[in-house]
């Protein structure tokens, strides 16, 4: 009876052994559970798509209450409904982009990146796979988010100098240039994070080229500095989503592919960093 | 199979490790033994790639880790007992892990069970203790089914009873035919377990011996023998392999080279009386002392309180 039970328990090593394989596919099925088995997930996104829709309608709201009277902003003079609507767009970028840093920056605070890389040791897999599902889930949120805003927002600012709808020139267009900006920040974050394998680094460096960089651009001389700022990220950024284009600033196109070169850029720098220093 | 060929590994001035040769073998447990920064933990990282050797190579089974199609069925490695996200339960933790090879969510339950994690597996794995983690960083290890499995320090912060279930984990895994590399700073934990040890010291390969070996080379089994007439006990077991040492006029002497029981017989075949016979085993942990002494001695550039220092961490 027992040698019987122990003949069973040793099976030949070598034959009917299962055949593993690491596919990029799986990688990205791995990445997007580790990104939803987070609760800093949950809140992070909740807190951006909170930021868009909250601060959109409390624009909205504002303006529609004081537009007209003497006590008008300065700043709301020359809204529109997508503008109202978008105003949240600043603060979502800093969660989602935070985010983005956390997922690559945080495997290194913690050690997970070790377990990670050695499941995956070619590495450059991990990175894309992060990259793109944290893009596309920061895309899809920040979908949701304009969408429901400028809604929202232009249901509320109905009836005055701001409303326009869905269906005016370069509305949609505007909402979907701010829904790719913000996925795209979710992309630079994780490249930062990779880049810099610190959750502090990253953040910092992110704050300073989207908000930061912008003001001290002021200190340039005045006779070569629009054609400096509006190759900065921020002012590329803002490009894509704006309604109205000046001189001074790019085309939605143009402004989308200068900052997807940004983005193509911090992407690189993280994946020669991943692969030619150790863990 | 490991393999390892000149394998080096430098930080700026520092050599971490120095010109490593050897081979892990299937179907044993290899120790490998050092005193705490002696390379133990950067010739496992570059085994499973994650430190880039500076010279030489080091492959698993025939190919360098990173060429494998599932690595995780090459190796399971445990490295530091950290390499968890503190937010994320144990079971998502290791279920992340299987989806980059297509392991099945049987075999994820199958190593909860194995490791005893099957009541904290929704925990997050930050809550763990020490313990806990090393049994889910050995959980990961076994996820893949390896045919190599290697384990850093595995009973850091394990229990009596997890150093228990480790010794024996280590020694069905060499059963069924495996490799297991398993490093330790301490070499009363490794005797247990291995037959063949790797020693290390200061990067260097000290010795690649096995522990009976180890121990005869380090001076030998030593019998202790007092006796009536040591003059005629010294003519009686002389011969080729055997010591016999003692003070002139002493009743006693210590003889290397043969066992207890034969002193004995031969004492019996002869007449000679005996007062005392005994083993007195050179300890390992003493025959290990010495070879990572050497060590520190070979390379002269260090001053005492430093030489001191690693020993200390050594005992």
């Amino acid at each position: 009876m027992t040698t019987l039970t122990a003949t069973e328990r040793t099976p030949p090593a070598a034959p009917s052994r299962p055949a593993y394989r690491v596919t990029g596919r799986r990688v990205l099925a791995s990445e997007w559970e580790k990104l939803w088995s987070l609760r800093s997930t949950w809140i992070t996104l909740g807190l951006g798509l909170l930021f868009l829709v909250a601060f959109g309608l409390i624009a909205a709201g504002r303006y529609q209450s004081t537009y007209g009277s003497p006590h008008l902003d300065h700043d709301f003079a020359t809204s529109t409904a997508v503008s109202l609507s978008l105003f949240g767009t600043n603060f979502a970028q800093l969660a989602l982009g935070v985010l983005g840093v956390l997922v690559t920056a945080g495997e290194y605070s913690t050690g997970m990146i070790r377990s990670s890389l050695a499941a995956v040791p070619r590495r450059l897999p991990v990175l894309w796979s992060k990259a793109a599902v944290f893009g596309l889930v920061a895309l899809a949120v920040a979908l949701v988010g304009v969408f429901v805003a400028f809604f929202f927002g232009s249901h509320i600012v109905s009836g005055t100098p701001a409303a326009i709808g869905f269906s005016h020139a370069g509305v949609v267009r505007s909402l979907l240039g701010a829904a790719l900006y913000l996925g795209l920040v979710g992309v630079i974050g994780t490249a930062l994070g990779s880049l810099l394998r610190s959750v502090a680094g990253g953040i910092s460096v992110l704050v300073a080229a989207l908000m930061l960089v912008p003001g001290l651009a002021s200190l340039l001389p005045s006779s070569w500095r629009d054609d400096v700022t509006r190759f900065l990220p921020s002012n590329a950024g803002e490009s894509m989503f704006a309604l109205t284009h000046d001189s001074t600033s790019l085309s939605p196109g143009a402004g989308l592919l200068v900052f997807l070169g940004w983005t193509a850029l911090a992407l690189a720098g993280a994946a020669y960093r991943l692969l030619r220093s150790d863990v | 199979m490991i393999d390892a060929r000149q394998l080096t590994k430098r930080y700026g001035e520092k050599t971490a490790v120095d010109s490593l040769d050897f081979t892990v073998r299937p179907g044993t447990v290899t120790g490998f033994l050092g005193p705490n920064g002696a390379g133990k933990s950067t010739t496992m990282r570059m085994i499973v790639g994650l430190d880039a050797p500076t010279g030489g190579s080091v492959t698993v089974n025939g190919r360098r880790y990173a060429q494998h199609r599932a690595p995780l069925q090459e190796v399971g490695a445990l490295l530091e007992a950290k390499s968890v996200h503190p937010g994320r339960s144990a079971y998502r933790h290791l279920k992340a892990l299987a989806l980059t090879h297509g392991i099945p969510q049987r075999r994820v339950v199958e190593v909860i069970e194995i490791a005893g994690l099957g009541s904290v597996a929704r925990k997050r794995a930050g809550a763990f203790s020490l313990g806990m983690g090393q049994r889910l960083g050995i959980a990961a290890a076994l996820l893949g089914d390896p045919q190599t499995v290697m384990l850093d320090e595995p009973v850091n912060g394990l229990d009596p009873e997890g150093v228990l279930w480790i010794r024996n984990l280590l020694t069905s895994l060499a059963a069924e035919g495996r490799t297991v590399f398993v490093s330790s700073h301490l070499m009363s934990e490794v005797a247990l377990v291995a037959d063949h040890l790797i020693v290390v010291g200061r990067g260097r390969l000290l010795a690649d011996t096995t522990v009976r070996d180890l121990v005869r080379a380090a001076g030998g089994d030593t019998v202790q023998v007092a006796t009536q007439d040591p003059a005629r006990l010294r003519d009686v077991l002389a011969g080729p392999g055997v010591d016999v040492t003692g003070r002139i006029g002493s009743e006693e002497l210590q003889v290397t080279g043969l066992t207890a029981r034969e002193i004995g017989l031969k004492a019996a075949e002869h007449g000679i009386a005996l007062f005392e016979l005994s083993s007195r085993q050179v300890s390992l942990e003493r025959a290990f002392m010495d070879l990572t002494r050497d060590a520190v001695e070979y390379h002269g550039s260090t001053t005492g309180t430093e030489a001191a220092e690693s020993l200390g961490r050594t005992a």
